[in-house]
């Protein structure tokens, strides 16, 4: 049966978290807020981070869409917190250079926590921007950081 | 529920992921028939040449059969006369010329534009941006707990304010069929015209634009067998014979001078630069095979499939269908959700199993916001589906049932 080749990408591991999402709820003071949409299919990520001492100290998503796309927000959010915003542009990057068939080192790629397992989304073309909505999410908070956390030291 | 026609399409004789392909994704394009492929094979290899221009033997025959396309396309719509055919690059292109041409004409300040909740959005932001640049005023349209068109409110909408009234002929997502004759009486009391988007319709039921009443009638080759990159724009002569031209360049004019030019009469006025040759003989090609199998045929065939499948699929637990219903009242484009899966989940698990259907908002945001949903799977039918498609389709909705439902524990 065809379905059994949907096990490659919809495996437990992304089930769970598009079931159970972590950090999935609003953060009381969060130092960024990004809304980003997919306009091709309507899903939505709010991603909030809140930044201290260049740290990702905290980091939550609200939203709605596709099991791929909770499930890549839900992922994502436990691989970067408490990592510093440098590391989590770096973890960013590997993601999309994964998604995209691009070469990356095994030891990014073990960075990625659970989220390394969307590597087969690779095999889902129509797919990939569903994967990557909340790392593109991310990467776009932390460049708006930059921006206004400068603005706050000065 | 056999079918002859389907031996006819090439590409479904492919399989897809393993499969049996089952292709379900009509409204979004249609497949070609090898004849369709053929002529314009052929046209490329024995005919092509630019056409109007040439006084040499290719350049006549490709303008012979352009504007035999053209007959075609008359014929096949019952429009009065041929020069009431514009070949555009597609419904979304035919929609844009008559906005910004008779819209723009005739649109002032304060003036009101009527258009349905339903619309796809191509019958919707030509009209909502001509709207704003002008200060007039788009009204909607909205619909009944059945998907259909609230034919009260319609009345009361539809003022002496009103000067255009554009609605689709077939809902791209609720398969509800518009009553045009209806809307275009009310529309001509008022002295407004109706622009009737008939994408959805023209391959899957006969239509006769005087009959309907519908002053433009604009529509896609690539919905009704041919390739995409073609389309037409009907409308009545007398409008279009006021009508400013859509762009400038060759074959449009009539005299040009360096200061200033006149124009061509329609349908040339409508048609700058060398249009889509290929296509348009592609076209007509497409209309003889139409022909050849009879829409009325076709209509016939198509209702009995959603005769069987409509039924199956509103029972089915845990699935919600929009649109009406009553498989009397729905044409074969049929919308739906499973519960706790989301459509773009739900259109991957079905490609698995080898059918092809389109998930996500089908260009009509506000019609997803009007039914509280952020997107739906669609399954949308034509005349060379069959049996074992309709089947193969609901089984694989339960496969993709049972799999998100096990995968989850």
């Amino acid at each position: 049966m065809g379905l059994d080749k949907l096990r490659n990408l919809y495996q437990a591991v992304i089930l769970d978290h598009a079931n159970h999402p972590r950090n999935k709820h609003k953060l009381t003071n969060p130092t960024t807020t990004m809304t980003v949409h997919n306009p091709t299919c309507g899903d939505t990520i709010n991603l909030q981070v809140q930044v201290k001492n260049n740290r990702l100290a905290d980091i939550a998503f609200t939203g709605s869409g596709c099991s791929i796309s909770q499930a890549s927000a839900s992922m994502m959010t436990e691989a970067v917190k408490g990592k510093s915003t440098q590391e989590a542009q770096q973890m960013a990057k590997t993601f999309s250079d994964m998604a995209i068939g691009k070469y990356h080192y095994q030891k990014d790629l073990k960075k990625l926590g659970d989220a390394q397992v969307l590597i087969n989304i690779m095999q889902f073309p129509a797919r990939i921007k569903c994967a990557t909505i909340s790392w593109w999410a991310l990467e776009r908070a932390l460049a708006k950081e930059d921006q206004t956390g400068e603005q706050r030291s000065k | 529920m056999s079918n002859p026609w389907r031996d006819d399409f090439p590409i479904l004789k492919q399989r897809v992921n393993d499969e049996r392909l089952a292709y379900l994704d009509n409204a979004a394009t249609s497949q070609k028939p090898q004849a369709v492929i053929d002529t314009v094979t052929h046209f490329y290899e024995h005919d092509n040449a630019n056409v109007h221009r040439g006084v040499h033997t290719l350049a006549e025959r490709s303008t012979s059969r352009y504007e035999e396309a053209r007959r075609k396309v008359q014929q096949f719509i019952h429009a009065q006369r041929s020069d009431e055919i514009i070949f555009t690059k597609g419904c979304t292109d035919s929609l844009n010329l008559v906005t910004s041409t008779y819209g723009n004409q005739v649109i002032h300040a304060g003036d009101e534009i009527v258009i349905t909740i339903m619309e796809h959005h191509s019958n919707l932001i030509p009209w909502q941006q001509l709207a704003k640049q002008k200060g007039a005023k788009l009204k909607y349209i909205d619909i009944d707990e059945n998907g259909q068109l609230k034919m009260d409110q319609a009345a009361r909408l539809i003022t002496d304010r009103t000067k255009i009234v554009a609605v689709t002929h077939i809902s791209n997502v609720l398969g509800t069929v518009n009553p045009i004759q209806q809307l275009a009486a009310i529309a001509h009391q008022h002295h407004a015209v109706i622009v009737v988007d008939g994408a959805q319709a023209v391959a899957h039921l006969p239509v006769n634009v005087q009959e309907l009443g519908a002053d433009f009638y604009a529509f896609s080759g690539h919905k009704m067998l041919s390739p995409t990159g073609i389309g037409v724009l009907y409308g009545r002569h007398n409008l279009l014979a006021k009508m400013t031209p859509y762009q400038y360049g060759g074959e449009m004019i009539a005299e040009v001078h360096q200061q200033e030019s006149t124009w061509a009469e329609p349908p040339f006025r409508f048609e700058a630069g060398t249009q889509n040759i290929a296509g348009a003989i592609g076209l007509g090609a497409a209309i003889d095979y139409l022909n050849q199998v009879g829409m009325d045929k076709i209509q016939h065939h198509e209702q009995e499939m959603v005769k069987d499948l409509l039924p199956r699929i509103v029972k089915m637990p845990g699935v919600t269908v929009y649109g009406p219903h009553d498989a009397d009242k729905h044409t074969g484009v049929i919308a739906f959700n499973i519960d706790g899966i989301h459509p773009h989940d739900v259109a991957t698990a079905l490609d698995m199993d080898g059918v092809a259907v389109r998930a996500g908002h089908h260009c009509a945001q506000p019609l997803m916001e009007r039914l509280g949903v952020p997107a739906t799977v669609r399954a949308s039918l034509a005349f060379y589906n069959d049996q074992q498609d309709i089947d193969q389709l609901l089984a694989a909705i339960q496969d993709t049932k049972e799999f998100f439902k096990h995968g989850t524990r």
